[in-house]
């Protein structure tokens, strides 16, 4: 693997990483000076971080200048507008936000600052998942220190520019990571994400236009401000620009969050980031980005992870959380618990989703405990067809179907093989998975 | 019975952040479940009703909606096993059924002192620290039965 330059994860060796004073003595707030004090324009920075060419990495990958540029022009849009922070970090593998809340909770505040200069942002919310305490309180912390220090609040560093930001707590629901769940859960509701159209630009929070992006993604921004669109973009591959936090978890031998450049074979990141398989044993198959992203199989495994290179081979690099599994690892165990995490999670409102991921996930439960028919391996096929895509309020059911589809078509066999035998071969022996409970 | 006057203090500087009063409820939820031991009576229910404004059977719509908030009491101390992916795969049902042992409680119940209430939890967050609990709201990562065993049994 080349020699690559590094920033995302460079300021949070120091102690006290945290902290105002270690923030500012690492060169911290210098960006949000320079957008203010030069002053770049609200356009310029939108057209800064448009020929970075950041896409978003919160698993969908969608550029960030452009989302900016969506939101109403002030002119002729009297409304207030809001940014909010998705910080609910719940995609089974990923846990890679959590990094910079717990480490670097400035460059977050830093890149709520100038997100919120671009798009003329009243205020930013950071809705940050319930179970993520450490990180609440370090961004709060972080959020007072600012304020105190002239730096959050009203004329940010003697200038006309004000802005808030907020803390707020969700509740342990992953659904409330999709970005309308997210403001409808802000609002004091139920996390149910709502129809688009409208778009949050146009209609978000309170009825006004909202942006909504991912820690990683609002993390960049400082950076990028400061350095400029070219030194991003002579990072990674031409599509997917700068570098990457990539979670990595399941049978390696050095699991952990690493920051990597985009272009590495996922083979480069098994071998030479995350130390191989464990116990000397061969892989199986890895879930790209999260356990909705389809499963690959190990003949996959010299696919170059960058957004349209994962698409390329059927796949998707959602978070990049990367999740390996061994050869002693059952398939359908797999997607026993894969499938009880999406039916857990969905919030019922649509009945393809409700109903579909409930089947697949007691199809899956019964295939792994020897109790599958024949007939059920193309059931799988047939109602995860039937779930997406696009067939639903939300993206949720996709990320049950698109797993689901995966899974059956590069292990057909071995889901097979559980049916005639009556028994999974590969079922651990030592503790059972649960019984079915009622659902919902 | 009604919202301590303490709590009454924080929720009216808590509803200035937000445009509408009704933001504050989830957040709210959290304090008032963190100060009555750790779930929701039907009375604290009543008590946010009527501080936000709403009717009962919409603030329990809301409160029940959500995996972190208990409707039901609990032991004195809760410890949330995750058994999503990465956790399984690195022994998540082992390390449950060890806490099991240890506290005496079964999945979803109460030690028969009161003590400890243990649950399954979905995908914490920590999934390159395979396995985990959160212990009262403070993770353990990377746990073997021994070094989970000793965590329980340090508790008061
Ligand atoms: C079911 C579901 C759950 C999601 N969970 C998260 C999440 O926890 N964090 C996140 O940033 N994005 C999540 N997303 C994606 C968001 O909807 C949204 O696309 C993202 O926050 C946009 O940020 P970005 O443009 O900066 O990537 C989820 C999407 C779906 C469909
Ligand atoms: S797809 Fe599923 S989670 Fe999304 S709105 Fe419909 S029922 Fe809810
Ligand atoms: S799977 Fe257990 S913390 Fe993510």
């Amino acid at each position: 693997m080349k020699e690559f330059q590094r920033y995302l994860l460079d300021r949070i060796a120091a102690a006290n990483s945290h902290t105002l004073a270690v923030y500012r003595q690492q060169g911290g707030y210098k960006a949000i000076e320079k957008v203010l004090k030069t002053p770049l324009k609200p356009e310029d920075v939108i057209t800064v971080m448009k020929d970075s060419g950041l896409r978003g990495r919160g698993g969908a990958g969608f550029p960030t200048g452009m989302k900016w540029s969506f939101m109403p022009d002030v002119a002729k849009d009297p409304r207030p507008r809001y940014l909010a922070v998705n910080a609910d970090e719940s995609e089974p593998g990923t846990c890679k936000d959590r990094v910079l809340m717990e480490r670097d909770p400035h460059g977050l505040v830093e890149g709520c600052l100038i997100a919120c200069y671009a798009m003329r942002a009243k205020a930013a919310y950071i809705y940050v998942r319930g179970e993520y305490r450490l990180s609440y309180d370090r961004l709060q912390a972080a959020i007072d220190e600012a304020r105190a220090a002239g730096l959050v609040g009203k004329n940010i560093l003697g200038t006309d520019f004000s802005c808030d930001i907020w803390m707020h707590k969700g509740a342990g629901a992953y659904i409330c990571g999709e970005e309308t769940g997210l403001m409808e859960s802000l609002e004091g509701k139920r996390g149910h994400p709502r129809p688009k159209p409208p778009f949050p630009a146009g209609s978000g929070l309170w009825k006004s236009p909202t942006t909504v992006n991912n820690v990683e993604t609002i993390f960049n921004a400082p950076f990028i401000v400061e350095r400029g669109a070219e030194w991003f973009k002579s990072m990674g591959v031409p599509k997917s620009t700068g570098n990457f936090l990539c979670g990595i978890s399941g049978h390696v031998n050095k699991p952990g969050v690493y920051e990597l450049p985009f272009g590495l074979t996922a083979r480069q990141i098994l071998d030479e980031v995350a130390g191989g398989i464990w116990k000397g044993r061969k892989l199986k198959a890895f879930f790209p980005g999260g356990s909705s992203t389809g499963l690959m199989p190990a003949s996959a495994i010299d696919v170059v992870m960058d957004h349209d290179s994962v698409k390329a081979a059927g796949s998707m690099f959602g978070t990049a959380a990367m999740i390996f599994l061994d050869e002693t690892a059952s398939i359908p165990q797999v997607m026993d618990v894969t499938l009880r995490f999406y039916d857990h999670e969905s919030c019922g409102q649509c009945s393809q989703c409700r109903e579909g991921t409930q089947w697949l996930h007691q199809m899956f439960h019964r295939i792994a405990r020897g109790k599958g028919k024949r007939e059920d391996i193309d059931l799988l096929v047939s109602l995860a067809n039937g779930m997406a895509p696009g067939k639903t309020i939300c993206a949720l059911a996709d990320a049950a179907a698109i797993p689901t589809l995966a899974a059956v078509k590069h292990f057909r066999a071995e889901f097979e093989q559980c049916v005639e035998l009556g028994r999974d071969p590969l079922a651990p022996t030592h503790a059972p998975a649960p019984e079915l409970q009622g659902a919902h | 019975m009604a919202l301590s006057p303490k709590l009454v203090r924080e929720f009216d500087e808590l509803v200035t952040h937000y445009p509408e009063k009704r933001a504050g409820l989830i957040p709210a939820l959290h304090r008032c479940q963190e100060e009555n031991g750790g779930w929701l009576s039907p009375e604290t229910i009543e008590d946010l009703s009527a501080y936000f404004g709403l009717e009962p059977v919409e603030v329990f719509g809301v409160a029940s909606f959500y995996p972190m908030f208990r409707l039901a009491p609990r032991g004195k101390h809760l410890v949330s096993v995750c058994h999503n992916i990465s956790c399984t795969l690195r022994g998540a049902e082992e390390l449950l059924a060890h806490v099991c042992k240890v506290t005496g409680a079964s999945v979803g119940g109460t030690s028969a002192d009161g003590k400890f209430t243990v649950v399954r939890v979905e995908c914490q967050g920590a999934c390159a620290n395979a396995p985990m609990f959160d212990l009262d709201g403070v993770y353990h990562e990377d746990l073997d039965d021994k070094k989970a065993e000793h965590i329980l049994r340090s508790v008061k």
